[in-house]
Formats: C-alpha cells, sequence, structure tokens
C-alpha cells in the first residue's frame, strides 16, 4: 500500500506574496513503486457564493459566481518512472507569485466567500492501481505597508440607553439602563485581540449576559447587482449574571484565524467586520450596540 | 546393663574462680558510641540532664531486677550518652505539634513559608465540610454507555421502565453535541461519582488521542460550575471539579512538552526540554500548538468554562514567553468581575489565585485587585438575584454567607503569606471602608500571621463587636480568634480584658453547639495564660452551658478537646485536680467509650508530664478513679493493643506513685491497686515487682539485719506476693515471679515463705501448657521451660532444706514432677543432666555463692558422708535415666539428638564428675566415642570440648585427664 503525503517546511504553513512554499513530498511504499509521473500543483482562487436571503433560492442555485484564480500553476515533480521501496522524501519550491494583474489576498474562510489556497500533489498510476493524491491548504497573510491607518485609529466610546435606540416599537416596555464603555480602537490589528471595557452603572432590569459578537459582512459584486449578507462569526460573554453596577468589566476578544482577514474591497467583493455589544436581559430581551470596525495587518 | 554410679569430683571453688578470673580493666571507649571527641566537661552535664529525663522513655513491660545492683561498666564508661536512649529522648522532645503540622508540600515553592496551607489540605476539608442531602443535576454528555450501564446495576439505584428506556438511548447517541443531557435527582455521592467518571473520561479521551473531545469535558466540566442550584455543595462541586480541571491542564502541559523536542545548537540530536525551560529553547511546532490551544479556548462562548479552562492551562504559556504569564492572570484577573454571581465569582478568583500561586507564586499583583473586586462587589450579595435563590433554596444569610469562607481564606491566605503587619492594617482599611463585615474579618484573621493579629488582639476584639451583626456568625469570628490567639499570645497587658471581653460574649451563646465550639478554642487560651481561678470558671461555665437536658452527649468530641488541650498545658496534677470543677467535668463523659479515651488522654498525658514519683493524695485518689474507670472498661471483647495500652498506662501510674520512706503506705497503696485492676495481668505484674522492689529496699535499709518490724513487714510483703501471683493468667510469668519472689524471700530471711514460693512454682510446672502464645505466635513450651528449671535450679543450690522435710525436698519435688511429666523430646534428660551439675555441686563441702546472711546446706550438713550418699543416691537414678533415654535415641532421626545428649553428659562428666575413678571415666570414654559414631555430631562442638578437656589436664594436673585426652579420638571428617 503507498501513501502520498506533501509537507511543508513552515510548521505554521503562513506565507506571504513573493516567498518561496518549499517542502517535501513524503511518498511511502511497501514495495517498488511504478508511476506515470507526479505533478504538483499551486492554486488559489476566490470562490464567491450568492446567499439565498438576497437573491432568491435559484439564483443562488445556478448563478453562482464564477471563482477568481489569483494562483494557478502545476510543476512536474517527476517523469513516469519507479521509487523505490520505502520512504522517498523529494523536496520543491514554488515561488509564491501571482497572476498578472491579481494579487494575493489574504486566506479566509467566510460562509460567501472564500479564499483558499492549496498544494495538489497528483501521482498518475497505472490502469489498475488508483491514482494518488494529496492536497494541503497553505496560509496567505500580508503584511500592510500602509501605516497611516494606524494613525487614524482611536477609541471608540459608547452610551447605550433606552434613549439611544433604534428599532423599537414600545418604548413603555423598555427597562431603565445606562451602559457606558469604550472599544480601545476602530482600527484594529488581527493579531491582537479586541480590547475595551464597559460598565453597567445603572439597570433596573437583571441583566442575564453580557456579549462580544464579532459579525462579518461579505458583499459579493454581480450582474445583477449587490448582494451584501451579515452573520456572525463568533460570540463572546464578557459578563454572566447580574454584574455589579459601577464596575468596570473588561472587553476582550482574539480574533479567530482563517475567519477573518484584513478588512477587503475589491472589484467584485467586499469583506467588512462589525462588532456587536449585546446586552440581553433575564427576560431575553436584548439590546444591541454595533460598531463596524476595520481590521489591519501590520 | 551395669548401673552406673555417679563421683562428684571434690572442687575448691575459691581456688578456680581465682585461677580463671581476668583481671579487669577500665572500659575507655563504648563499642555502641559515636567516634567523637567530647568535652568531659559538656559530657557530664548532659549525663546529668540525661539521667533526669531518662526516666521519661522507661516502658512498663522492663521488668526491673531486684537482685541486680551491680553496675555495668559499660553503661558506666557511656556517661548518659547510650545511643539508643538518645534517640527515644530525641523522639519524645519532638515539639508538640500545632494547628497547621503538614505544609511539606509548600517547601518547594519558592516565595512562600512554610505557614502556608496548601490546597490539598483545604481540599479534603472542603469536602467534609460542604455536603448537601439535595439533589443535584449534571449536564453532560460524555458519560460513557458502559458507566451508565453500571450504574444502573447497582442494586441501590432504583431502575424504573423510563430509566432502562432512557439508558439505551444514551447508548445510542454519540458524543455529539446534541446528546447533551442532564441527569436529575442524584444524590451528592452519586453527582461526586459522575464528576469521577468525567474525570477518568477526560483521561481516557486524552490517552486516545482524542483531544477535541478532552477539551470538551473540560469545558462542560466547568459549566457546571456556573450552576449555583444547590448552594450549601458548591464549594465541595469546585473543589471536585477544578481537580479535573487540574488533571487537564497538566495532560495539555505534559503532552506539550513531550512535543517539545528541541535540537540543541551545535548537535543533532534532539533533547528533551530541561524542566527550567526558556521559550526560546521550544521549537515553533510546539509553540504554535499551544497557540492553537489558547485560540481554541478563546473562542467559548460562556464566559465561566473560558474563564476556568484558560486559567486550567494558564502553565502553558511558559512556552510562548516570559512576560505573557502576569499579562494574562491580570486579564483573567479582571475577567472575573464579569460574573454576576458573588459566589461564583469568589470562586473564580479563588481559582486563579491558586493556580497563579503555584505556578507563579512570586507574581502577586493580581491578589490584591482581585480582593477588592470582591469588596466592590460584596454589594451583590444583597441584590435580587441573590436573594431569590437563597429565598428558593430555603437557605439563610449567616449560612449562605459562610459557603464564601474557603474561597476568601484561601484569597487572603495569598495576600497574608509572608507579607508585612502593614498589609493586615491596609486590608483591614480596605474592609472596613467597603464594607465592615464579619465574613471578611473571619478570613483575614484567619489567613494572616498569628503573630499580627495576637499584638492587636483588643483591636480585633472591638472589631468583632462593630462588625454587621446581620450576616456572619459571630461566634464563629470568635472561634477564629480564639485559634490565632492560641497559636500566638496577645501582649500580657491585653490577655485579660481580651478574655473578658470575648467571654461575655460567649456565655450568651444560647446554641450549645455554638457555644462549645467557642468554649473549646477559648479554653486552650486560658489554660496557656491564666491559672487555676479561671480554668475552674471555664470548666464550671462549660458545666454549666452543657448540663441542661444532657446536651453534652452530642459534643464529646468538642469536650473531648477540652480535655486534650487542658492536658497539653498543664503539668501540675494536683494543682488540676484540686480544681472543684474539673472531676465533675470529667463526670460529664457518661458514656463509656469516650470515658475511657479521656481517662486515657489524662493518664498518657499523667505519664509524660509527671516525672517525679508523688505521693499527693488528691492526685492519687484522683487517678486511681480514673484507672479504675479504664480498668473497668476491659472486658473479654477488648482487642489485645487495647488491653496493652490501658496496662502500660496503669503501669505507669503505679510506678508514680511513691510515698518514699513510708513503705507500709507503699504497701497499702500497692493494696488498694491490686483491689482496683485485677483484671490486667501486666499490672498485677508490675505491682508484684514494685513489692518486691519494696521488700529489697526494705532490707537495703536495715542493712540486712531485719527487727521485728522489718520482717513482718517483708512477710507482708512476701504473702502479697504470693496471693497476687496464681491469680495472673499467664503461667510463664507467674512461674517467673514465683520464683524471683522465692528469691526476694530468701534474701529476706523469710525461709518458709520462700518454701512456699519455690513449692508453688514446683507443683505449677505440670500446668504449662505445651504450647505459648507470645505476642500472637506460637511457641513450644519446652525451651522456655527447660531454660527456667536451670535458672530455678541454680537457686535451689542455695536454699537450705526445711529441717521438717527431708534431704533436698525441694530438689526431689521437682524431680517427681519431671517424672510425671510426659516429653518425646530430650527436655527430661536435659534437665536432669544438668540436676546432675548441680547435685555435684550440692555434694561440695563449700558452695559456690551463697545468699547474704543465709546458711546454705553446705554449712548446714558440713558434708555429712549421710548426706552426699543420699545425693549420690539420687545422682545415680538419674545418670541411669539419662543412659537408658541415649539408649532409645537409636533410630536414624534420632541419631543426631542421641550424640548431642551424649556429647552434653560427657561435657558434665567432665567438669563435675571425678574421673579419676575407672568407672567414670570408661562412661566418659564411651560417651564420647557415642557422640562420634554416627558422624552426625557438630565438629566445632566436640573440638571445643576436646580443648577444655586438654586444659583441664593441663591445670588440674590429674593423670586421668591426660589419659583421656589421649585416648580421645576425634574423628576427623574429610
Amino acid at each position: 500500500m503507498a501513501t502520498l503525503d506533501v509537507r511543508l517546511k513552515k510548521v505554521n504553513k503562513i506565507y506571504k506574496e513573493g516567498d518561496v512554499v518549499a517542502g517535501v513530498i513524503v511518498v511511502t511504499s511497501n514495495g517498488d513503486l511504478q508511476h506515470q509521473g507526479i505533478t504538483l500543483t499551486v492554486d488559489g482562487a476566490v470562490t464567491l457564493q450568492l446567499s439565498a436571503k438576497s437573491v432568491g433560492l435559484f439564483e443562488a442555485f445556478y448563478n453562482s459566481l464564477k471563482p477568481i484564480h489569483l494562483i494557478n500553476y502545476s510543476l512536474e515533480i517527476s517523469k513516469p518512472g519507479k521509487l523505490p521501496s520505502g520512504k522517498t522524501e523529494i523536496p520543491f519550491e514554488v515561488p509564491l507569485k501571482p497572476k498578472p494583474n491579481k494579487t494575493l489576498y489574504e486566506t479566509y474562510h467566510g460562509v460567501f466567500i472564500n479564499v483558499q489556497y492549496s498544494i495538489k500533489v497528483d501521482m498518475k498510476r497505472s490502469l489498475l492501481s488508483k491514482d494518488l493524491q494529496k492536497t494541503i491548504e497553505f496560509i496567505v497573510e500580508n503584511k500592510t505597508t500602509n501605516k497611516d491607518e494606524k494613525n487614524k485609529s482611536k477609541a471608540i466610546p459608547f452610551t447605550i440607553s433606552p434613549e439611544t435606540l433604534t428599532n423599537i416599537k414600545e418604548k413603555g416596555n423598555v427597562p431603565k439602563f445606562k451602559i457606558k464603555g469604550k472599544l480601545t480602537s476602530s482600527v484594529l490589528n488581527i493579531t491582537e485581540p479586541l480590547t475595551g471595557e464597559l460598565m453597567v452603572e445603572s439597570c433596573d432590569a437583571q441583566i442575564k449576559s453580557i456579549e462580544i459578537q464579532l459579525v462579518r459582512v461579505e458583499t459579493c459584486g454581480c450582474a445583477e447587482g449587490y448582494a451584501k449578507d451579515a452573520t456572525e462569526i463568533q460570540n463572546i460573554q464578557i459578563a454572566d449574571g447580574d454584574v455589579s453596577r459601577g464596575l468596570l468589566i473588561p472587553i476582550y476578544m482574539i480574533f479567530p484565524r482563517l475567519f477573518t482577514c484584513p478588512t477587503l474591497s475589491t472589484n467584485n467583493f467586499k469583506i467588512d467586520f462589525e462588532i456587536n455589544v449585546v446586552v440581553v436581559f433575564r427576560d431575553d430581551h436584548l439590546v444591541t450596540e454595533n460598531f463596524p470596525i476595520k481590521l489591519v495587518r501590520y | 546393663m551395669a548401673t552406673y554410679e555417679w563421683f562428684p569430683r571434690p572442687r575448691n571453688y575459691d581456688i578456680e574462680r581465682n585461677r580463671e578470673r581476668l583481671d579487669g580493666e577500665e572500659p575507655s571507649s563504648h563499642p555502641l558510641k559515636a567516634i567523637t571527641v567530647v568535652d568531659v566537661k559538656k559530657t557530664d552535664k548532659k549525663g546529668a540532664t540525661q539521667s533526669k529525663t531518662e526516666k521519661k522513655p522507661v516502658s512498663s513491660s522492663v521488668i526491673k531486677d531486684p537482685l541486680s545492683s551491680m553496675l555495668d561498666p559499660l553503661s558506666a564508661s557511656l556517661e548518659g550518652s547510650d545511643p539508643l536512649s538518645q534517640m527515644s529522648l530525641s523522639s519524645s522532645s519532638l515539639p508538640t505539634t500545632g494547628r497547621k503540622s503538614s505544609f511539606k508540600e509548600s517547601a518547594e515553592t519558592d516565595g512562600l513559608d512554610e505557614t502556608f496551607e496548601p490546597w490539598s489540605v483545604k481540599k479534603s476539608s472542603i469536602l467534609t465540610k460542604y455536603s448537601t442531602s439535595e439533589k443535584l443535576s449534571i449536564t453532560t454528555s460524555f458519560l460513557s454507555s458502559s458507566d451508565k450501564e453500571k450504574v444502573a446495576m447497582r442494586p441501590q439505584t432504583t431502575t424504573t421502565v423510563t430509566d432502562k428506556v432512557r439508558n439505551r438511548l444514551e447508548q445510542l447517541d454519540d458524543f455529539e453535541e446534541g446528546s447533551v443531557q442532564e441527569m436529575l435527582n442524584l444524590s451528592q455521592q452519586d453527582y461526586v461519582n459522575r464528576i469521577d467518571e468525567l474525570n477518568q473520561a477526560l483521561i481516557d479521551a486524552w490517552q486516545h488521542d482524542q483531544r477535541v473531545k478532552a477539551l470538551k469535558i473540560a469545558i462542560q466540566c466547568s459549566k457546571l460550575l456556573a450552576d449555583t442550584s444547590v448552594l450549601p455543595f458548591y464549594p465541595s462541586k469546585f473543589v471536585l471539579i477544578t481537580d479535573i480541571l487540574d488533571t487537564f491542564g497538566r495532560l495539555v502541559y505534559d503532552r506539550l512538552k513531550e512535543k517539545a523536542v528541541y535540537i540543541p545548537a551545535g548537535s543533532g540530536v534532539p533533547l528533551k526540554l530541561p524542566d527550567n525551560f526558556t521559550p526560546d529553547q521550544v521549537p515553533e511546532s510546539a509553540k504554535e500548538t499551544c497557540r492553537n490551544w489558547f485560540f481554541k479556548i478563546a473562542s467559548i462562548r460562556e464566559l465561566i468554562p473560558r474563564f476556568y479552562v484558560e486559567t486550567a492551562i494558564l502553565k502553558c504559556y511558559s512556552y510562548l514567553n516570559n512576560q505573557e504569564y502576569t499579562d494574562a492572570i491580570n486579564r483573567l484577573c479582571v475577567m472575573t468581575r464579569g460574573i454576576g454571581d458573588p459566589l461564583v465569582a469568589i470562586y473564580a478568583k479563588c481559582y486563579l489565585c491558586r493556580v497563579g500561586i503555584l505556578i507563579a507564586p512570586k507574581t502577586r499583583d493580581h491578589i490584591l485587585p482581585c480582593y477588592e473586586d470582591f469588596l466592590s462587589t460584596y454589594s451583590q450579595v444583597q441584590k435580587d438575584a441573590v436573594q431569590n435563590t437563597l429565598a428558593m433554596q430555603k437557605i439563610e444569610m449567616p449560612r449562605y454567607l459562610t459557603f464564601f469562607s474557603p474561597a476568601l481564606d484561601w484569597l487572603l491566605q495569598c495576600i497574608a503569606n509572608k507579607s508585612t503587619e502593614k498589609t493586615l492594617m491596609d486590608i483591614l482599611e480596605k474592609s472596613r471602608k467597603q464594607c465592615n463585615n464579619a465574613l471578611l474579618l473571619n478570613s483575614i484573621i484567619s489567613a494572616f500571621k498569628p503573630e499580627y493579629i495576637a499584638s492587636r488582639s483588643t483591636q480585633f476584639i472591638e472589631l468583632i463587636r462593630e462588625s454587621e451583626e446581620a450576616g456572619f456568625p459571630k461566634h464563629l469570628l470568635d472561634r477564629t480568634l480564639g485559634l490565632c490567639l492560641v497559636m500566638a499570645s496577645p501582649p500580657e497587658e491585653q490577655r485579660l480584658p481580651v478574655l473578658n471581653e470575648v467571654w461575655k460574649s460567649i456565655i450568651k451563646l444560647k446554641n450549645p453547639s455554638d457555644y462549645i465550639d467557642c468554649a473549646e478554642v477559648w479554653t486552650e487560651y486560658v489554660v496557656k495564660h491564666f491559672g487555676k481561678r479561671e480554668i475552674n470558671t471555664i470548666l464550671a461555665d462549660i458545666i454549666k452551658h452543657m448540663t441542661p437536658d444532657r446536651v453534652y452527649e452530642d459534643y464529646y468530641p468538642q469536650l473531648q478537646s477540652v480535655v486534650t488541650k487542658i492536658m497539653c498545658h498543664i503539668t501540675n496534677f494536683s494543682m488540676l485536680f484540686s480544681l472543684d470543677k474539673f472531676l465533675p467535668f470529667i463526670d460529664m463523659f457518661q458514656k463509656e467509650s469516650v470515658r475511657v479515651d479521656v481517662c486515657k488522654t489524662i493518664m498518657e498525658s499523667f505519664n509524660k508530664t509527671q516525672l517525679e514519683p508523688t505521693n499527693d493524695p488528691v492526685i492519687v485518689n484522683a487517678l486511681m478513679f480514673i484507672c479504675k474507670t479504664m480498668h473497668d472498661s476491659v472486658n473479654a471483647l477488648t482487642l489485645d493493643d487495647e488491653r496493652k495500652m490501658i496496662s502500660n498506662l496503669i503501669s505507669g501510674f503505679v510506678r508514680k506513685i511513691s510515698f518514699g520512706r513510708d513503705f507500709e503506705q507503699q504497701l497499702s497503696f500497692y493494696v488498694e491497686a491490686r483491689a482496683n485492676f485485677t483484671n490486667l495481668d501486666m499490672v498485677l505484674i508490675e505491682l508484684v515487682q514494685n513489692v518486691n522492689n519494696l521488700s529489697i529496699d526494705t532490707r537495703k535499709v536495715v542493712k540486712g539485719n531485719h527487727s521485728r518490724k522489718t520482717g513482718n513487714f517483708v512477710r507482708a510483703c512476701a504473702a502479697y506476693c504470693f496471693i497476687t501471683v496464681p491469680s495472673l493468667q499467664s503461667h510463664t510469668s507467674q512461674l517467673q515471679l514465683y520464683l524471683l519472689s522465692g528469691q526476694v524471700a530468701l534474701l529476706n530471711q523469710c525461709f518458709s515463705q520462700a518454701d512456699s514460693f519455690f513449692k508453688a512454682a514446683i507443683s505449677l510446672i505440670p500446668d504449662v501448657p505445651k504450647d505459648l502464645t507470645q505476642d500472637g505466635k506460637k511457641r513450644q513450651s519446652e525451651p522456655v521451660l527447660q531454660e527456667y528449671i536451670c535458672n530455678f535450679l541454680s537457686t535451689l543450690l542455695t536454699v537450705p532444706d526445711n529441717p521438717d522435710s527431708g534431704v533436698l525436698y525441694l530438689l526431689r519435688g521437682l524431680l517427681n514432677i519431671l517424672q510425671n511429666y510426659t516429653s518425646d523430646s530430650d527436655f527430661k534428660s536435659n534437665i536432669y543432666v544438668r540436676v546432675l551439675a548441680v547435685l555435684s555441686a550440692v555434694c561440695q563441702e563449700s558452695y559456690p555463692y551463697h545468699v547474704d546472711k543465709v546458711d546454705s546446706n553446705d554449712s548446714m550438713y558440713g558434708s555429712d558422708p549421710k548426706f552426699t550418699a543420699d545425693v549420690r543416691g539420687i545422682c545415680s537414678t538419674l545418670l541411669e535415666e539419662v543412659l537408658n533415654h541415649l539408649k532409645s535415641l537409636h533410630t536414624a532421626e534420632t541419631l543426631r539428638r542421641q550424640s548431642q545428649l551424649a556429647l552434653e553428659l560427657f561435657n558434665t562428666i567432665v567438669h563435675h564428675g571425678d574421673v579419676t575413678k575407672p568407672s567414670m571415666f570408661a562412661l566418659a570414654l564411651n560417651l564420647w566415642n557415642l557422640a562420634q559414631k554416627h558422624g552426625e555430631c557438630d565438629i566445632k562442638q566436640t573440638v571445643r570440648s576436646l580443648d577444655a578437656v586438654k586444659k583441664k589436664a593441663a591445670v588440674l594436673n590429674i593423670k586421668e585427664y591426660t589419659d583421656l585426652v589421649n585416648k580421645m579420638a576425634l574423628e576427623s571428617r574429610t
């Protein structure tokens, strides 16, 4: 039984544009292994999908947008031949160069938008035995050279009270409360946590929970126009139960890898992020305050 | 076969003795003494103090030999520095263990001193203290089906049909997220079992490389900590679950460490990380895995599990960088502010501090903010949320507040450890400002160094008085303060006011349980610092509080501890027993077993602390009563160890009582003791020994010349022994004591008494059972008996015959008894050979030894030919017996015995018999040959015998010995 494996030299598998992706192809077999050639393919693409909510079920089904290829080339590792019994390691190096007129966006796994990079190794074999294939994903991260963003960042103070609420039907049902706080910055380095603090100054009703919600807003452009969808990435509870009044509660959230990337805006699609501060009352009524944020990578 | 006749060799013992005496030398060193050069002066001093204390470790089993008055030259050269007695001395002078005695564990964590009580110690006390009979519920998806099956099969769990169905459904479900379910109606024990199962499941999952599952279990466990539905159980739950989390943290850490093999610069061999690695040594792959763990945990939705799981693996930050600990701990510390429930919050803080103190004992910055946070959120306790839960679970505020104690204690302990007095003042100030609360005060008092507390005890008393009445029960405060003040003494001038103040409030306590808890602690304070009057008052007060409705029956442990505490500190027993409330206090222990325990405590302390013998009638009477109580508790069902212990205690008491020169009083004390302690062999033996000692002491006083009065007294002593000994159960002890008492009586010239003792001993011999049990082991009685009889025979040599009875009346009696004694071993013959030796001595003109001022048979008969003829007659009979026995030992299995016995007899003939007589000469030679005949004899022994004969020949200058030597062929074996 022969197996095929690909191992990258960097354990965290993170590369940036212009890097050389180096690694080894490991073939193990019990006996001599006859093959019809080994090829390696580097592939990177943005896949877009329309959500059923914004464009209708049928369109969503049929009109899935064509993926945008950012990088795609293959190279022959070995001509047809024979590999000796045991473990064979074939090293390889691939420069990470995008297709002309394309940039390598950062790896991102979303709901409607995916930016994914992979290395695929194929071993063709004779008719009698199955071809061997192995695909691994690697990650692209780009450090921005633009340092201006950092300087633009400033703290966002906020106050939530019945008066600040919009989108409520009966004002009378809303309990009296006042919650003050701030987010340390509106422009955030993706490798550093979101920080801030929050204080319940007063609240008539019992609080059940206070949560910080990270939301992605994915916008896809297509012939019919734009489809914009906001979905939750993660929800972090920062207060549990009826917290003490007048006590500063820290806001702290680490951005999950893969599911976040620096805020991105291109011709065809856009990826934005927002933060929601959610206060859940004992009777399960909730109050949400929304903050758009900009993620960057220094 | 010709009858042999025995001819004793005439001997002059004085000449022999002189010839064989070795010149004594002053011993200069003791073989057991450590080789050290000691300043002579110093050792002298040491020896002097030692001799005083050496009396202490004497165990009662030591039988004092009243006959030995010679000083052992070895012990003299040792000058009191005998290593054995020193050892026992050092062990007895071990410091009495205080409240916090088991802290060895914490020694390894630097930055903490030894007063830091490690978690493991706290754990068990929390588990026992905080329990519930409420039904609990657990929410998890990780209880494996097989475990559930097991649960179902347990006989006590009632399985209903629905249970079975549920069980099967559960088995169908895998560990999918969806299968999370709640198990309701668990008893506490079940709950604990479940948690154990979870722990096991976690370890199993980990070992099967299912790390995600392990993490999920950890998360689910920590979720349980958010549940406060059964408040009284919460502290215990915390203990159980944090145990699982600790396991998890350890697994993660160890796994990472295992992964983190690194290749040091300049070598190609991968190495394991050293224990104190730096983050640069950690390879990138391990760091990546570690980061992944933290990322994974950071995305846990709920606050409480996120907090607990991150805290659990806090140690792993050491793989990433050095600084992270402090940052992470501080971040986690503020994170706890988000926990609304004050109880959950304080326990979360407690866990953080617990982990923090373990992995980074020097990082203390977070602890104080933790405490301040707690202070500022303390008002939460009054909020609706908490009040509602309390109302629902029917728990009153004071009880609720006690649930905070373990966590708060731990927190404050972390702050207080190695802190200065200033920290204490700061903390006090802060607590007073925020909420002057008894709960806090209690934890503060128990956390900080008792010395700090003690030095400002009046201030604390005031604080206690001022602190909010509502909430935390105040008597606990009094109790905690008491514990502190017992450990460290307050300044002299504060002692009495403190006591007055506290006792005032203690007196007011209505609930007996509260009362006794406080009183128990404060008794020690009083005993330590005050005198008779105060102790008496306290005891009187305790009696007053505990007597109504016989409530004392419910508080024996506490009352017992009161006695123990008094015993620890009071060494003056006459003072103690003269307290008019002490014995009434003891009277409160109505239950026999408890009462006996208390008596034991008192006696132990008496034996330990009373160094000088006493004759104080108060002590004697009181202790006699106490010992009687202990003695009366012994019955057929009492265990051997118990019996032994009580006997030891009573013997100790008997030894400690001395009336000095008033011997009669002493004897009457022994008479009383005998009347009281009839059931215990050991005590009776002790008494007989003591009476014999008394008798010898009397003899010493009159220097052997008894007056009428002293004569009567020693006879009384003998009579005492004579009637005491038969009541012993052990035959061997009886025999020994008869012999000993007989010897003492003889020494005191009480001939008829001595005769009776010896007679009694002789007539007892047939009753000795063949098998003895000694210390639980079975032993044959014959070897013991043989030794005893040999000893007995040598005593008999000095006993003068009673003119009314026949020649050698006692010896004949012994032989008669032996005649009828059936034995299939060489027992009888061996003894006969010894008797031959004794009889040879009896025939001499002057005996080898005498009892002072007693005329033995040598001077009584003056070697009267008729007497010697009689003796020789006996000898011949015995010789014949022995030879007959020798003859019967001809079978193959018994040849060895035959040769041994033959050699023995040969030796006796050579040493005691007269070989100049041809018949004896021939007999000796025959025996020699018989011993060698079958090659069964011990070659070393025969060589030694031959040497002895050679020596005799050389010394005695008797031709026959030389002849004998020449004829004695030594069978050389290859």
